[in-house]
């Protein structure tokens, strides 16, 4: 879809069910929604609540030819660049995290041209979902404007109509898929999330499908007990799977750090061995694990344990 | 005391927060300079941080990595949306923005997007995250950064946050109205840019640093003003501060 299509997304989403009915199922089955070539758009920010549980799983259902996009792009993308199942990343920011300098793979990748990287400003990126989440074409901002960013992507300027000041247009971005993590839902796919909202209720609102895991299901009397803790409505969601520790090792705020420690292994052995390391790693811990029970038990208990020990001393 | 680099930077960019009371901070040396400010000379001093925090306290030992974790959350006032929080800035709640680059230049235009052709560079670097947009839409912004000749180049390879562009009033009209770039701050001096031109002009040197230090870490044409005066060194009280809140040296 080209992006601010709005006419197509709408009539998308009109022909899909947007039902309050029951929508519980497996890892599989939800990451069996994405297709071959569709965009996918990632939930959380860079390491805190990565789904990393769907996109284990869409890695290992061998999709191919994937737009991805994200605010700030961790180190799932390189996954999905290692295993040749992206060719386009559209974000702000692509990395680890300052501490481990510049992703090499990202660097071999998007310089011998093999994925291109689509670069927006972080509020030109949140506009793009809002734009598509609002239904309409395009957001003005101030923003942007003045930059190689503006060519960089499809960004236009235009005259104020009411003011004659110049702004910035960003085209809404429709994803064919959302993928989220969030604390709480309900077997019908109304969601709770806790601490930083990221850009998830925008990203579930614009795209056409919307995958969610959840660290823990809740009844349908807890969600009505707290309808103003709902974030997400039921009848934007199409799939919702129980995952608990869905995002580690990233964080979930409230429930778990991030463990440092496995990232500063990640990153030593890419460093030492480049892409051979990653596809070690991706082996091990992607494609190996037939369970997230089975990848959760890679790390141990007792690591999870300390990491949610340290999420209650941070904000508990 | 002695100190390294990394403290000066810290310490000068602290300085530059009084009377200041909103300011959008990165994690490492801005956050650290921040934090410094709000336990020295401004007590008022609320940081806002792009993942999505308002208010939050630095827990000594337990820097933040990025700018929307937990540790950023700490005894915060709020949790916004990432959307939600640079829009505060675009309708002007922002006093002061810190930002940095990899690359800048004599107008203060900063990359941080890529080395070499735009369409197959030589190095791909991470990209703007929210640089762009604390240049963009903050009132006042402050560079913070290294001084390094291989850094300050006569003009940036991708402009990924735009300082004054091409110099004089280029800024205005692409369309930028209200902030601007007020001051760079190294560890080696205090920069500024002058009033027409917009080019990058020395406003005080650290103590100990010679013009002649300064021109041999930038790679183009700085204006040189009479006079130039010299910061007080880095207080006893600053860098006990300062080292209380990072014990293990991660950034210092």
């Amino acid at each position: 879809m080209n992006p601010g299509d709005f006419v197509e997304a709408r009539r998308r989403l009109e022909a899909k069910p947007h039902s309050a009915g029951e929508k519980l199922t497996t890892l599989e089955a939800a990451a069996g929604r994405v297709r071959d070539g569709d965009h996918v758009a990632i939930g959380g920010c860079l390491f805190s609540r990565t789904p990393l549980g769907l996109l284990r799983e869409i890695l290992r259902q061998r999709r191919r030819g994937l737009t991805l996009s994200r605010n700030l792009m961790c180190y799932e993308g390189e996954w999905f660049m290692a295993a040749g199942a992206v060719e386009r990343v559209v974000t702000s920011w692509f990395g680890i995290g300052l501490p481990w300098g510049l992703s090499r793979i990202m660097r071999e990748q998007v310089e011998s041209g093999r994925v291109r990287f689509e670069e927006w400003s972080h509020l030109a990126l949140g506009l793009r979902y809002r734009a598509a989440a609002a239904g309409v074409p395009f957001l003005p901002t101030l923003t942007m404007l003045g930059s190689d960013l503006m060519a960089a992507g499809q960004a236009q300027t235009m005259t104020c109509p009411f003011t004659g000041e110049t702004l910035c247009l960003v085209p809404a971005l429709f994803p064919d898929v959302a993928l989220l993590n969030v604390h709480r839902a309900d077997r019908f796919g109304n969601c709770q999330i806790d601490g930083y909202p990221h850009m998830d209720v925008d990203i579930a609102h614009a795209a056409t499908t919307v995958l969610v895991t959840a660290e823990e299901i809740i009844g349908d009397e807890e969600i009505r007990r707290h309808p103003d803790r709902t974030v997400i409505p039921g009848i934007v969601v199409d799939a919702v799977v129980e995952v608990p520790f869905g995002s580690y090792p990233h964080e979930c705020y409230g429930r778990y750090e991030a463990d440092f420690s496995h990232f500063d292994a990640y990153v030593a052995e890419i460093t030492a061995k480049g892409t051979e390391a990653i596809h070690a790693y991706l082996a091990r811990y992607v494609y190996a694990p037939r369970t997230h029970q089975e990848y959760l038990a890679l790390f141990g208990e007792e690591a999870r344990a300390r990491q949610a020990r340290s999420a209650r001393e941070l904000v508990g | 005391m002695n100190h390294s680099a990394a403290e000066v930077l810290a310490v000068m960019a602290a300085r530059q927060l009084r009377g200041v009371t909103s300011l959008f901070a990165g994690v490492g040396i801005p956050l650290l300079a921040a934090a410094l400010a709000q336990k020295t000379h401004a007590p008022d001093l609320t940081i806002v941080v792009e993942g999505g925090s308002i208010g939050p306290e630095v827990i000594p030992g337990r820097l933040p990595i990025s700018t929307n974790e937990m540790r950023v959350a700490h005894r915060a006032r709020m949790l916004p949306g990432i959307t939600d929080i640079f829009l505060l800035a675009q309708r002007g709640f922002l006093d002061v923005g810190f930002v940095g680059g990899a690359q800048i230049d004599r107008y203060g235009n900063l990359n941080s997007s890529l080395l070499g052709p735009h369409e197959r560079p030589k190095v791909r670097l991470p990209g703007s995250g929210g640089a762009n947009d604390i240049i963009s839409l903050c009132r006042r912004v402050m560079v913070v950064t290294m001084h390094e000749r291989r850094r300050f180049v006569p003009q940036v390879d991708f402009v990924t946050s735009p300082g004054f562009l091409g110099g004089g009033d280029a800024r205005r009209k692409a369309g930028l109205l209200f902030g601007r770039v007020s001051r760079v701050v190294t560890h080696l001096a205090i920069l500024d840019f002058e009033e027409d031109s917009k080019a990058m002009r020395v406003a005080a040197l650290h103590a100990g640093v010679t013009v002649a230090d300064v021109r041999d870490n930038t790679g183009f044409e700085l204006l040189i003003p009479e006079g130039i005066g010299t910061t007080e060194p880095p207080t006893e009280r600053e860098l006990t501060v300062l080292r209380s809140l990072d014990p293990d040296r991660r950034f210092l």
